[in-house]
């Protein structure tokens, strides 16, 4: 079955490679695209984008989404903002450079030619989002205005205040909206995805849940597109939004899509740590905050200590006793190195001893030089919304005293395998954006996922889609009475069933939790293959347990979300130990994924070039069975392959 | 901390609804508001499966639906009247990022949903808002094509002006302004995108067509009317304020003058 992992990466050299490609695809008579259907699942940055686009083209689309309205989907909680090669700074930044640091900040395990492509689109994407509308931060003479994040030593991320991703999803949903009122979308508000439907080998239609009256509906099409983002809420406490879930992914798994690198997820260093038990979520600050924040512990042990019991504050300790570790250990990019060295930083200090908060899982971010240099004007203008969103949560103003903060789960890197055209091992279906696995390799640096949801769904699947579609419009839309439907609908009517049939004791959260435990125990910031097993072992007595002692009150005929809630978690079961198989096998240490026995005498990531440069593609093979690896290599032809460093 | 909560139930759109209360216990003052509705809601579902709370008489409602998604006061989904207020006591913020230390311990608190005639009830606490989308779907956009921008710095706008367009941008949809208003108007959302846009010398050419049909299509959906009360702007969790409805009502009229 290996064959089916053909990447379709034209040939030719690297800049050429989507010109190439976009000259090879297949197109589609205007007159024809009325005639094809689409479904897109999930409304972020990517699938706004690519339905409204598509739509645009005139093909007709249906959309669905779980929230109230495509404005909630969580694109909408980026804060930093987005990378563009434009070169407005004049330092020297160009396609090529953005291409390289997002090979190099993903440690050399993604594809050369879709990262090459995604710093090709990345300037229209700005083009685009400006004419829409999007009110980017702009200079005094009416430029736009620019900044740095990690893992880079220019300054090309655009952005909206700290809240740029709902600047451009609000873009992508007003193009969305055009479409709607034109016609040639249909919105579906209130709507979950319960399982794909597959004919003759073909993604034709899905099952979807009317959230509201609990029905099961079916839905056809000519082609179905996943744009439903991560699955890191396996591990329940992320900065994912509570209903981001990983269920439309796992049933494309299941029914055939490979599953790509699952165990590379991101932990974003800079959170609000964990404050107590009754804890629901985690809220990042924005790593633009590392453009001018400045991360330290004390160095000596007795202000830990004294830190702890509140005997003294953060302002009291003198310069000369504090540990500025990342400005130390990373000299050329300071504070700003990637999110994967910045969190594993931080924990080795906290592993130390020099955690600054009561439980010792904390590590300062300080603005004191920041305010003096800029002045409290500049600064509130850059962070002003941050900070104040910090005062709200903790009670403790960053204008007097550092903020403190500790890594937690961002995004997956990892997501449904797809071939250069965002097409999946299932013809007819799509991945874009964070779902699929395609572009950050083993950690993706900031300001790129926005970057990539907009690539995918405004540049690239409008252009790719159509060539599978191009011998479509002769056959109607698949027909939601054949056989296919029936059982696809029947075996998640089955699911439903089985659920309410367990009437257990314990809540749906309370069993979400204990994965989430699992989760950040074993499969978490550093991993080891004992702490894997035993990980593995854990997650299906869980599940076991769930299945036993799961209560899910209500019926399903009514709005029911802890029913919406049971059926995703039964997903995270399966990712969870997907990532934990995964990681397993993946003996080596790169970028996100840091395993114990793959370290450099300084404790940084040891890749194993010869034995895993490759994408790992599980595929599926039922219920209590193994899923099968299959390897995609990692060719590099254009880039020098180099150990990742941050020092010099 | 301890609080009672007395939350409106309502079982779907035709229930009449009614107020049930509960008391919590235990809660961490850096809890948020829907935290402790997690809390309330595990305790719930706790009582409903035991047998021996049934059987002593305990008519569980089963746990309070409530839209929420982000946590972070950015998405717009949570959507609550708490006493009497549109996010609750707290200033600039919504209801997720409400939290217990702004509450007195033992107090009793009231739940309720957003109400208006344009948000019908579908459950509980949670409303349907679909009606924003519709105004907005009337022409809350710029109709430019996939791929057809110019380089954006061809565009220049200045700081101030794209700052002022960003604070009407920062609207979250919540639909706090409605709710509040005694009139159920809806104002101050369609200004926020309207103004937002009218800042900016972009999608000029079909303005006047965007100010009259989001207008139109807000008086069709069961909108009230602006008496200038400007209790909207008070409870804005974004701080929008009654400026851009100003800049709305020139949009509007200049839209009228030039039919």
């Amino acid at each position: 079955m290996a064959d089916k992992l053909i990447s379709k990466i034209p040939d030719g050299p690297l800049a050429e490679k989507w010109t190439k490609r976009k000259s090879e695809l297949r197109l589609v008579n205007p007159n024809n695209r009325r005639k094809l259907e689409i479904i897109v699942v999930g409304t972020g940055l990517g699938g706004a984008s690519a339905a409204a686009s598509l739509g645009e083209l005139g093909y007709n689309v249906k959309i669905f989404c779980i929230s109230d309205s495509p404005r909630r989907a969580h694109s909408i909680a980026a804060q930093g903002g987005i990378n563009a090669a434009k070169n407005y700074q004049n330092d020297n930044d160009s396609v090529y450079r953005l291409f390289y640091d997002t090979i190099k900040g993903g440690d050399y395990r993604s594809r050369e030619a879709n990262v090459y492509r995604l710093a090709e689109v990345s300037g229209p994407i700005i083009d685009q989002c400006v004419a829409q509308g999007v009110p980017f931060a702009r200079e005094y003479g009416g430029y736009l205005d620019n900044r740095s994040f990690g893992g880079v030593q220019v300054s090309r991320t655009f952005y909206a205040r700290g809240q740029t991703g709902q600047q451009l999803l609000l873009g992508a949903y007003a193009a969305l909206n055009r479409q709607v009122a034109a016609g040639t979308v249909t919105s579906y508000p209130r709507y979950e995805m319960l399982d794909l439907v597959v004919i003759d080998g073909q993604a034709k239609g899905i099952i979807a849940r009317n959230l509201v009256t609990g029905k099961l509906e079916r839905f056809g099409a000519h082609a179905v597109v996943i744009a439903t983002g991560g699955y890191g809420n396996a591990y329940f406490l992320s900065t994912y939004a509570m209903y981001s879930n990983g269920s439309a992914a796992m049933q494309c798994y299941r029914r055939g899509a490979y599953f790509g690198n699952p165990c590379f997820a991101q932990i974003h260093p800079t959170c609000i740590p964990v404050h107590g038990e009754q804890q629901s979520k985690l809220t990042l600050m924005s790593e633009s905050l590392r453009n001018d924040g400045r991360i330290w512990v004390p160095k000596k042990t007795e202000d830990v200590m004294k830190l702890r019991k509140r005997e003294i504050k953060a302002s009291q300790i003198p310069e000369e006793d504090r540990d500025y570790y990342l400005e130390r250990r990373y000299p050329a990019f300071g504070n700003l190195v990637p999110r994967d060295v910045a969190s594993r930083a931080a924990k080795e200090r906290c592993d130390a001893g020099f955690g600054v908060n009561e439980n010792g899982l904390a590590v300062f971010l300080d603005f004191s030089d920041a305010i003096k240099r800029l002045g409290r004007q500049r600064v509130q203008e850059r962070y002003g919304n941050l900070f104040d969103m910090y005062f709200k949560i903790t009670d403790v103003s960053p204008w007097e005293e550092p903020m403190m903060i500790y890594p937690a789960i961002h995004y997956t890197m990892g997501g449904i395998w797809v071939d250069y055209d965002l097409q999946t091992t299932i013809p007819g279906l799509y991945a874009i954006g964070e779902a699929n696995f395609s572009d950050h390799g083993g950690n993706r640096l900031g300001a790129s996922a926005l970057m990539q949801g907009l690539a995918d769904g405004y540049f690239i699947l409008p252009v790719t889609l159509p060539d599978y579609l191009s011998n479509k419009f002769f056959e109607p839309k698949a027909d939601t009475n054949a056989p296919e439907f029936e059982q696809t609908e029947k075996e998640v009517q089955a699911r439903i069933d089985r659920l309410f049939a367990v009437n257990g004791k314990v809540s749906v959260d309370t069993l979400h939790k204990k994965l989430g435990n699992i989760m950040w125990e074993y499969v978490g910031m550093t991993r080891n293959e004992a702490g894997l097993k035993e990980g593995i072992k854990r997650i299906r007595e869980l599940r076991d347990y769930f299945w036993e002692n799961v209560c899910v009150p209500g019926t399903q005929y009514t709005f029911n979300q802890e029913l919406e809630k049971a059926l995703r978690l039964v997903d995270f079961f399966d990712i969870g130990e997907l990532m934990a198989i995964d990681a397993l096998h993946r003996k080596e240490s790169c970028g996100g994924h840091f395993r114990e026995e793959s370290q450099t005498p300084d404790g940084e990531t040891k890749r194993d070039d010869k034995n895993f440069m490759y994408v790992a593609a599980w595929e599926y093979k039922g219920e209590g069975k193994e899923p099968v690896l299959h390897k995609e290599p990692l060719d590099y032809q254009f880039i020098k392959v180099a150990t990742r460093n941050y020092k010099d | 901390m301890d609080f009672n909560l007395k939350i409106w139930r309502q079982k779907n759109a035709k229930d009449k609804g009614h107020f049930e209360t509960y008391r919590v216990t235990g809660i961490e003052e850096d809890a948020s508001f829907l935290e402790v509705l997690d809390i309330l809601n595990e305790q719930l579902i706790r009582e409903g499966c035991d047998p021996v709370a049934v059987e002593r008489g305990c008519k569980s409602s089963g746990p309070v639906s409530f839209d929420h998604d982000c946590r972070e006061g950015i998405c717009g989904a949570c959507s609550l009247f708490i006493d009497g207020r549109a996010h609750g006591p707290d200033e600039g913020v919504t209801v997720c990022q409400l939290f217990m230390r702004h509450f007195k311990d033992g107090a009793t608190i009231t739940v309720e949903p957003f109400r208006s005639r344009a948000f019908p009830i579908i459950k509980d606490l949670v409303v349907d808002r679909t009606a924003f989308d519709k105004i907005l779907q009337a022409g809350g956009f710029i109709s430019v094509r996939t791929g057809s921008a110019q380089d954006a710095n061809n565009i220049l706008i200045p700081h101030e002006q794209a700052e002022e367009s960003m604070d009407a941008a920062a609207c979250v949809g919540c639909g706090a302004c409605v709710a509040t208003c005694k009139n159920g108007s809806a104002m101050l959302f369609v200004a926020a995108r309207v103004s937002s846009l009218a800042l900016l010398p972009q999608g000029r050419p079909e303005a006047a067509r965007r100010a009259r049909n989001m207008v139109a299509k807000m008086d069709e959906l069961g909108f009230g009317n602006c008496t200038n009360t400007r209790a909207c702007e008070l409870e804005c969790p974004k701080g929008i304020t009654v400026a851009h409805i100003a800049r709305l009502n020139r949009e509007f009229l200049k839209a009228k003058f030039s039919e």
